[in-house]
């Protein structure tokens, strides 16, 4: 993935730092309580939210079965609708075609939707080393990047920022990149979002090239997606004469109606919205219409090896909600940041070492940034079963084993000095191996609980050493939330 | 190799446990490949959530706009061109964006606005200065509290409902109203541009405070006319 993240410390190091500082602390606590008890009101008034679900597990398994039918269908029906396909191996050769695309139109400014795929990939740097500005314009990604920061949240990337450090931000950076600050900025969110309104506009009007990521994409009609809320997606997908989609290859989804369990299942998930405020679908070009020219970069980037693990791949079923993100115990306490990659929280703790391989400190120590709670399993609109995968992980670095990496079966060592996590494991799979504790929902809990150290073995242990282990949950993960109602009540 | 064949390559190797799962799936023409894939996904879901009468379904609309913060107005066919001519007077407009497809009698009543007509060659700059836009739309969604435009003539090119600051959508009802998502995604087209908008453009970004407008519009007004319909 991206050189952005190559300076992090690993997530031991990283929570330690987090877990000291309050104010963070406190934002993720407020920002995680307060959608985590939306969401569940919101989940609440869908009567069929299991049974849609399912139908989402079960549209993107078959998808990803037969994903090689799907993205030659898919480049088939882009194509027939006017765009043209660009196929990506990694993030070198992803970087390069968009880099190209952009100098092709003789511009040397971008505007660009949130999209976690060209952050995974260090888009922006990437163009940046070749002269090309890229203007990020959704209003947190916005605070992130003028603050020279990095997101630390699927859904709300500056929640580690509160309103007076945005201020700040605002006044001290936004003359440095156009349109100054108003003076005398307050730190108010109304005043705080006009001035991003401000600043914006400027560019968006008088940009020729946009860049997206995509939420779906549908195989059948070739039409793209993108879900959001402020309408600077609107913004880039429309004004600029020449639109660049960067998306990975797992995003496809087979028919247009398969869109209807989505549009009921991610805005609920994410926002707790009936829906968001606004969702745009394209079908290449329209004439007279947004964009006359429409490039789609798919790109692979550890995707296809994720795929070749019979456990990991359903990792490629996440829509991207972040419902897991404000369920994880840890997570509130870590922060986004610390997982040192783009996909923070529990899908990042299984994506993130699954796309960039176990070679990493940071990596390897990912599958131990959880307390197996299940609560991220619960909540997944796609029933991604992430302490599932989360063992098989940690697996994998404790014992080695087969892996692919860039398309390559290699058999992996065992990690130094992992006799600990063996042991660990062995209990982990003793749970796993007895559907009752897994099928009930009670995961890891009260039954297992002799199996679990006070500290985390091997790359947790300096991390459990600042601060005690999230206490595995004394009872099951469905009484606590009955019981606490969803989390609303102190109960933790 | 290309990237392609090298993708579709490590697509083919990775999914060898699959292949061996399901031979013969894998043959076929493309009628056969569909078939399968009707069968292959259970949609045990609603295609509507709890039994509405016509009426009470256009009433949810009305209020989950209304929960995300839409300023909704009610009329018939008769009174819509004052319902109209007063928002805009309201807000204060001098000028106003009219799609080609827009009908006229709308509009009747806004005699001292200067209509700007929704033209391909116009600068986003120019629309910045419109002051309102007025359309229809494709149809809307009860439950979500949704409109949803498709660019048809009476709403014209995306854009010209993003960049003008105050938006009023016209929605013949019952007509134009579903309940649901999957009502809607069914009488939709998917080659045509569409926009789906559910409230005024809104962000929660700082210390999830919710505030409306970033940018696209800031005020958002629905009219629902009835005895309107085509
Ligand atoms: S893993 Fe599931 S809950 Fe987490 S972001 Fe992905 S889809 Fe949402």
């Amino acid at each position: 993935m991206s050189g952005t993240y190559l300076g992090m410390p690993a997530f031991p190091k990283a929570a330690h730092e987090a877990v000291h500082n309050t104010t963070l602390r406190g934002n993720l606590r407020h920002a995680t309580h307060t959608i985590r008890a939306k969401r569940a009101n919101a989940v609440a008034e869908m009567s069929d939210w299991a049974e849609l679900r399912e139908a989402g597990k079960q549209i993107k398994d078959h998808t990803l079965r037969h994903l090689d039918r799907y993205l030659v269908r898919l480049e088939e029906s882009v194509q027939a609708a006017g765009g043209t396909v660009h196929w990506a191996a990694d993030a070198d050769e992803a970087n390069r075609i968009v880099t190209y695309l952009v100098k092709a139109t003789g511009e040397s400014e971008v505007v660009k939707v949130k999209s976690m795929a060209t952050q995974e990939i260090g888009l922006n740097e990437a163009l940046e080393a070749e002269g090309i500005a890229a203007y990020e314009t959704d209003l947190a990604e916005l605070i992130v990047q003028l603050g020279k920061d990095r997101p630390s949240h699927i859904l709300v990337p500056a929640i580690h920022r509160n309103r007076g450090e945005i201020r700040d931000i605002f006044a001290r950076e936004m003359s440095e990149w156009g349109r100054p600050a108003p003076e005398g900025l307050t730190d108010t969110p109304a005043e705080l979002a006009e001035a991003a309104r401000l600043h914006l506009r400027e560019k968006f009007l008088r940009a020729k090239v946009g860049i997206s990521g995509a939420n779906f994409m549908v195989a059948e009609t070739g039409t793209l997606v993108v879900v959001e809320s402020e309408g600077n997606g609107r913004m880039c997908l429309t004004l600029p004469e020449t639109l660049i989609s960067v998306v990975g290859i797992e995003k496809i989804v087979p028919t247009w109606r398969d869109l209807e369990v989505f549009l009921q299942t991610l805005p609920r998930s994410s926002t707790a919205e009936r829906m968001n405020p606004y969702t745009s679908t394209w079908t290449g070009t329209t004439d007279e219409d947004g964009p006359q020219t429409f490039h789609l970069v798919l790109i692979d980037n550890g995707r296809t090896d994720t795929l070749a693990d019979e456990v990991g791949r359903q990792a490629l079923r996440c829509i991207r909600c972040s419902a897991c993100l404000n369920v994880c115990p840890v997570y509130e306490r870590a922060g986004g940041h610390a997982y040192g990659s783009v996909y923070p929280g529990p899908i990042g703790a299984i994506l993130s070492p699954q796309l960039r391989g176990t070679g990493s400190e940071i990596d390897s120590s990912l599958p131990y940034a959880s307390s197996l709670c299940g609560a991220c399993y619960e909540v997944c609109p796609v029933a991604i079963d992430i302490p599932e995968v989360l063992v098989h992980l940690r697996e994998r670095v404790a014992q080695g084993g087969p892996v692919t990496e860039r398309g390559d079966k290699v058999v992996l060592k065992p990690a130094k000095g992992h006799a600990a996590e063996r042991a660990a494991m062995r209990a982990a799979r003793w749970a796993f191996g007895h559907p009752g504790v897994l099928r009930t929902g009670q995961r890891l809990a009260s039954r297992t609980r002799r199996f679990h150290p006070r500290t985390l073995p091997g790359p947790g242990r300096a991390w459990s050493a600042s601060r005690d282990l999230p206490a595995l949950p004394a009872e099951p993960f469905r009484d606590w939330w009955q019981r606490t109602n969803g989390g609303k009540e102190t109960g933790k | 190799m290309s990237s392609r064949e090298l993708i579709l390559g490590r697509v083919r190797r990775a999914l060898a446990d699959v292949r061996a799962d399901e031979r013969g799936d894998e043959r076929g023409d493309e009628r056969r490949d569909d078939a399968p894939y009707e069968r292959a996904v259970e949609r045990g879901y609603l295609r509507e959530h709890g039994g509405r009468s016509v009426a009470e379904t256009v009433e949810l609309l009305a209020e989950n706009l209304a929960d995300y913060r839409a300023l909704v107005h009610r009329t018939d066919a008769d009174g819509l061109a004052e319902v109209v001519a007063g928002l805009l007077r309201a807000h204060g407009s001098a000028t106003v964006l009219v799609p080609s497809g827009l009908r006229e009698e709308w509009l009747s009543a806004a005699t001292d606005v200067t209509r700007v007509p929704d033209r391909g060659e116009s600068t986003a700059h120019e629309l910045d200065r419109v002051d309102s836009v007025v359309t229809g739309c494709a149809l809307a969604i009860a439950e979500t509290g949704t409109l949803v435009l498709d660019g048809s003539p009476d709403q014209g090119r995306r854009r010209i409902t993003l960049v003008p600051d105050h938006h009023i959508c016209v929605v013949r009802v019952p007509e134009q109203v579903v309940s649901s998502v999957p009502q809607a995604l069914e009488l939709l087209d998917p080659t045509r541009p569409l926009t789906w908008i559910s409230g005024p453009s809104a962000t929660s970004d700082i210390e999830l405070d919710r505030v409306e407008g970033v940018h696209g519009p800031r005020t958002l007004e629905v009219v629902l006319v009835t005895g309107s319909g085509d």
